[in-house]
């Protein structure tokens, strides 16, 4: 007579974690994610190298922009601002007028041109007035402008208080 | 037996030669009226090794510094022996080479090859399109020059529009918040050791799948009964073919870089302004005409976000354009006619009027 052998019913907890099955997926579970972990402890240090380290943002309030009698009236010149170039220009009547020749719209350096009387950007065509304000084409926002001081014979450039 | 042979059979004894080459020796390529287009991604990736020699040759010499990068570059032409024309080949095969590119990709897509099964096969040449183009991008600064440092400028602050990953994608790119020495040392090391390792990994992946999936036939030729059509065998009658126009291509790339030797132009100055005329190589005028003409802000968003958006998702659905077709069912063949047809009159048209407007 054959004996037919019953298995007792797991009631346990314990037990039903054993089972092969799921002992599988807990150390696939594990290992997956050691193995994540130690992907991730590479990826990470990778990505942050690639990035560079942000400068020192030396806020630059004042520059030398030339000295007096270098322009002729009607004319322009850049200069370094910061790390940053910026326009001086002479207008027609002799007063000075200065504001950043970096375009608003994609970072191109700006031009004064003396026909128009009007700042020009070669790149995409774009134009402001003599107060930096934004007039045609895609630039999104005015320049911004400087104070300008003369101080003997040099010409002072300084950001503005209220901007 | 003579030397030669000796050789050939100690390897053939090794390697079985005849089993090595049997996939080459066997294929076959479609005989019908649009079989030249087949020469045109072969005639790309001739140019592909033009320039890898080519770029060898300049390495020997060029200096990847902001003091020194122009002067090297002013050394190769003006006192290295016939290094006006090893920098005047580089520079004409690039731009014969991003042409053949288009050309190639344009013919596949009027011809649709695109289709099942070969989606891969078009994928992973467009991810050599953009190698490309990310070779000429990369490229086009190492001489540090005025149109060289503002296109890379504009070009870096373009991807830094973008909303969320746009700033860091700039640091990334510029190696500082600047286009400074940073930014030459970055796109140095990508556009001579990281951009030819994924090029030349791709090129292979690009031609397995093209050796297994064989020349497509264009549907149109396929219903003209083709099927039961002629073919050439690729080796040696198909291949000579492609050695014929790879001879023609090197003659006209000769003339070209003899006749108008590229220029070198001012050196960069961080802090002059930009030149009147500026503009980008031919093959970004499309994109440098669209961001011209956009306007300032639309529906109270800047522009310029507008267009690296577009561009971005311009280029994600052409990529994926084999898939869409086969979503839009019946109408898709249609639609897909009229979208390559559509792309190719807006960049031809845009890049016209750049040209004729800047």
């Amino acid at each position: 007579m054959a004996t037919k052998v019953v298995s007792p019913p797991t009631s346990d907890p314990s037990q039903q974690l054993l089972k092969p099955k799921s002992r599988r997926k807990i150390l696939r579970f594990l290992m997956g994610g050691s193995l994540a972990g130690v992907w991730m402890s590479l990826v990470y240090p990778l990505v942050r190298y690639l990035i560079p380290p942000a400068e020192a943002n030396v806020a630059t309030n004042e520059a030398l922009a030339g000295a007096v009698g270098e322009l002729k009236p009607n004319s322009a010149k850049t200069f370094r601002f910061g790390t940053h170039p910026a326009l001086l220009i002479r207008l027609p009547n002799g007063e000075y007028q200065s504001m950043s020749a970096v375009c608003t719209h994609l970072g191109c350096t700006v031009q004064y041109q003396p026909g128009t009387q009007q700042v020009w950007c070669p790149c995409h065509n774009g134009r402001y007035d003599l107060n930096g304000r934004n007039i045609q084409g895609p630039p999104p926002r005015p320049l911004v402008t400087f104070d300008v001081k003369l101080r003997g014979e040099e010409i002072h450039v300084s950001r503005r208080q209220d901007a | 037996m003579s030397g030669p042979e000796i050789v050939r059979q100690w390897i053939d004894e090794r390697v079985d030669l005849r089993e090595m080459f049997a996939p080459l020796m066997e294929k076959t390529v479609p005989r019908h009226r649009f079989s030249h287009w087949y020469l045109l991604g072969g005639v790309t990736l001739f140019l592909f090794g033009v320039q890898v020699c080519t770029g060898l040759l300049l390495l020997l010499y060029y200096r990847p510094s902001m003091s020194e990068a122009y002067e090297s570059v002013q050394y190769i032409t003006n006192r290295v022996a016939f290094g006006w024309l090893v920098r005047s080949v580089h520079a004409w095969s690039a731009n014969l080479m991003i042409f053949m590119a288009f050309a190639h990709m344009f013919s596949v897509a009027f011809l649709r090859a695109y289709r099942k099964p070969r989606e891969l096969t078009w994928m992973s040449g467009m991810v050599l399109l953009f190698l490309c183009l990310g070779f000429g991008f990369s490229g086009y600064l190492l001489p540090w020059n005025m149109l060289s440092f503002f296109a890379t400028k504009v070009g870096t602050e373009v991807p830094g529009r973008m909303p969320v990953i746009g700033h860091a994608t700039l640091l990334f790119m510029r190696g500082g918040e600047d286009v400074g020495g940073a930014t030459l040392a970055r796109f140095f090391s990508l556009h001579v050791v990281v951009l030819p390792a994924i090029t030349a990994s791709m090129v292979l992946l690009h031609l397995l799948l093209v050796q297994k999936f064989g020349m497509s036939v264009p549907p149109s030729v396929e219903k003209e009964g083709h099927r039961f059509g002629s073919k050439v065998k690729f080796f040696p009658n198909y291949f000579l073919r492609d050695v014929m126009t790879w001879s023609v291509a090197l003659m006209v790339l000769l003339v070209l870089a003899v006749i108008f030797p590229v220029e070198l132009g001012k050196k960069a100055d961080p802090f002059g302004s930009a030149p009147a005329g500026i503009r980008p190589e031919w093959y970004f005028l499309s994109q440098f005409q669209t961001l011209r003409l956009l306007p300032a802000t639309i529906l109270h968003i800047d522009g310029e976000v507008i267009g690296a958006l577009a561009f971005g998702l311009a280029g994600a659905l052409w990529v994926a354009l084999p898939l869409l077709e086969g979503r839009l069912g019946r109408n898709g063949s249609r639609w897909a006619r009229i979208s390559v047809l559509g792309a190719l009159v807006y960049l031809a048209s845009t890049t016209l009027y750049a040209y004729f407007t800047t």
